[in-house]
């Protein structure tokens, strides 16, 4: 059947400003990576790789940002998958007090960063925040921390905000994932003797697969665009301890006027991102079953 | 039995304590804060603070500007990303999976990451301190998730509605918004819910482009009460009330379309 040619109209609007904020930018970083622009002058100088070289063996701090960034994603991943799993298989049965529960669990997301991490900046607080007073009420005193302020755990205090706010979220992904196993195969597992364990074992991770790897891969991407929370509680301080990759290229370009170092991040980081997502394609997809 | 209440408890409390912890602060002084920072407000439930806020900060006007740009953000995003899926939809070729293809690459690539770039480009339009330009940027930003999620939907309608019409001598424009609009509502909605969540919300656009007070939304006038009121904790919370009160009300009424509409948006990988 043919197609009359005034379909080609409707990709218009969308695909100007798609080639404009998002093609465009994109690729210009690549080009940028490649020079000294400071942002603002109509003149730069291409320098080659130079600006990859600094980054991969001449800037501590970048190094340390990329390390802190992987330490976060692997602390967010781990956690904020298991606790979304272990709550969603206890509030899996669609009860009234389930679905308020859901709810509830949920509401965070709907926040913005910005009055998230202001939340937990109170919560953290070291005289005022109702972490440290907890701990001392209940005889725990020696646990009480700067807990943003000292620089050894203020990364785990940061990923456990984030953990915080969006456990919810990829609980609500298990739930789905739970209701589309069919219920038969676990009255089967029931008729020959199974164990709860072993249920979860043998039926429930397996057929969870596709939801997990829902989870992890939006999880990992959204560790990655922590910037607001991380720049709204601690600005990558104290002394660049939890200075992740976006923070840092927001430094660099905003603040120290360096568009073309900041540029060649972004590339590495473009690569990163590619790369880890590519890795997590390839072992999850070889653990998918089929029933 | 009880593991399972107990945990699901200390998940609640968890969740709640934080939350009611700035209500109850938002209504206290600021000596108050320091003297009983867990306490009971000692006037009450009270409004000096709103007051305040309203009286020493342009409020209003923060909250009009991000009423303005989310509004048109979703409605434009969701045109545009409506049509797209049409498009690739009805093409069914070829070229339909190369522009799909070309779009789901913005999903992958975390704002974050060209922001450099983008700045520039948004610098040398005359775009920064506009709304028109942060609405612009944003429709971009989130046209590839949204072209996504409408486009998958759309493929699982019957070709035999389109095909009928166009014996009927339906043109696309026709076809596009007496078939496909109406039919797709339900997956419109979703993703109208997931959109209007992300552009409220959102830091980084106006914390790149916009530096002038009157073109402020709400999340940098937040980030700014941080400086100007440092550990003010209840007049920074009492902006976190305003800032998320069209949020929390909506999700209260819409609570169901909310979660499906978040995840819709996250299913996108």
């Amino acid at each position: 059947m043919r197609i009359s040619k005034t379909i080609y109209f409707f990709f218009i609007p969308g695909l100007i400003l798609y080639a404009l904020f998002f093609l465009y930018p994109t690729i210009s970083a690549i080009f940028y990576s490649f020079t000294n622009w400071d942002g603002i002058s109509e003149n730069f100088n291409f320098v080659g790789l130079e600006n990859y070289e600094k980054a991969v063996t001449g800037d501590s701090v970048f190094v340390k940002s990329v390390g802190n960034n992987l330490e976060f994603m692997l602390f967010v991943v781990i956690f904020q998958t298991i606790i979304a799993l272990i709550f969603a298989i206890l509030l899996v049965k669609n009860t009234k007090v389930n679905y308020l529960l859901r709810a509830l669990f949920f509401f965070p997301t709907i926040l913005s960063s910005v009055s998230v991490a202001f939340i937990w900046t109170f919560v953290y607080d070291p005289s005022l925040g109702i972490l440290n007073q907890l701990l001392s009420l209940i005889g725990l005193e020696f646990l009480t921390q700067n807990w943003l302020g000292n620089g050894n755990i203020a990364i785990y205090s940061l990923a456990f905000t984030q953990v915080w706010f969006h456990a919810g979220q990829m609980l609500i992904i298990f739930v789905a994932g739970l209701h589309a196993i069919p219920f038969d195969l676990y009255e089967a597992a029931k008729i020959e003797g199974a164990t709860k364990w072993q249920t979860f074992k043998k039926v429930t991770w397996p057929l969870l697969a596709p939801s997990a790897t829902i989870v992890i891969a939006y999880t990992t991407i959204q560790s990655f665009q922590a910037f607001d929370l991380v720049f709204a509680m601690t600005g990558g301080g104290p002394n660049n301890t939890t200075e992740i990759i976006s923070t840092y290229i927001y430094e660099i370009a905003f603040r120290g006027y360096d568009f073309g170092y900041a540029s060649a991040i972004s590339v590495l980081f473009m690569a990163m991102i590619a790369l880890i997502t590519f890795i997590q394609f390839k072992v999850l997809r070889s653990n998918r079953v089929s029933y | 039995m009880f593991f399972r209440r107990f945990a699901v408890f200390i998940y609640a409390v968890l969740i709640l304590i934080p939350l009611i912890m700035v209500m109850l602060t938002s209504m206290k002084t600021r000596e108050e804060t320091f003297q009983n920072p867990l306490g009971l407000p000692e006037a009450g439930i009270n409004t000096d603070n709103f007051v305040s806020i309203f009286y020493e900060q342009t409020m209003a006007g923060y909250f009009v500007n991000s009423a303005t740009v989310t509004l048109c953000s979703v409605s434009l995003t969701l045109f545009f990303a409506s049509m797209i899926a049409y498009g690739i939809t009805r093409l069914n070729n070829w070229k339909g999976n190369a522009l799909f293809v070309l779009f789901s690459l913005g999903m992958m690539v975390p704002p974050q990451v060209n922001m450099v770039p983008l700045y520039s480009v948004v610098l040398n339009l005359g775009l920064t301190n506009s709304l028109l330009g942060l609405i612009l940027v944003n429709i971009a930003s989130t046209l590839p998730v949204a072209v996504f999620i409408l486009t998958g939907f759309m493929k699982t309608l019957p070709k035999e509605l389109f095909e009928a019409s166009t014996v009927d001598g339906a043109g696309n424009w026709k076809m596009y918004a007496k078939v496909a609009l109406p039919l797709s509502l339900p997956s419109l909605s979703a993703t109208a819910i997931f959109l209007f969540v992300m552009h409220w919300n959102d830091l980084l656009y106006p914390l790149l482009f916009i530096t002038d007070n009157s073109y402020k939304t709400l999340p940098l006038a937040l980030l700014d009460f941080q400086g100007q009121y440092s550990t003010n904790y209840p007049m920074l919370f009492t902006g976190v009330l305003i800032a998320s009160a069209p949020m929390v009300i909506t999700y209260i009424f819409l609570q169901r379309y909310f979660v499906a509409g978040m995840t819709s948006g996250a299913v996108k990988g």
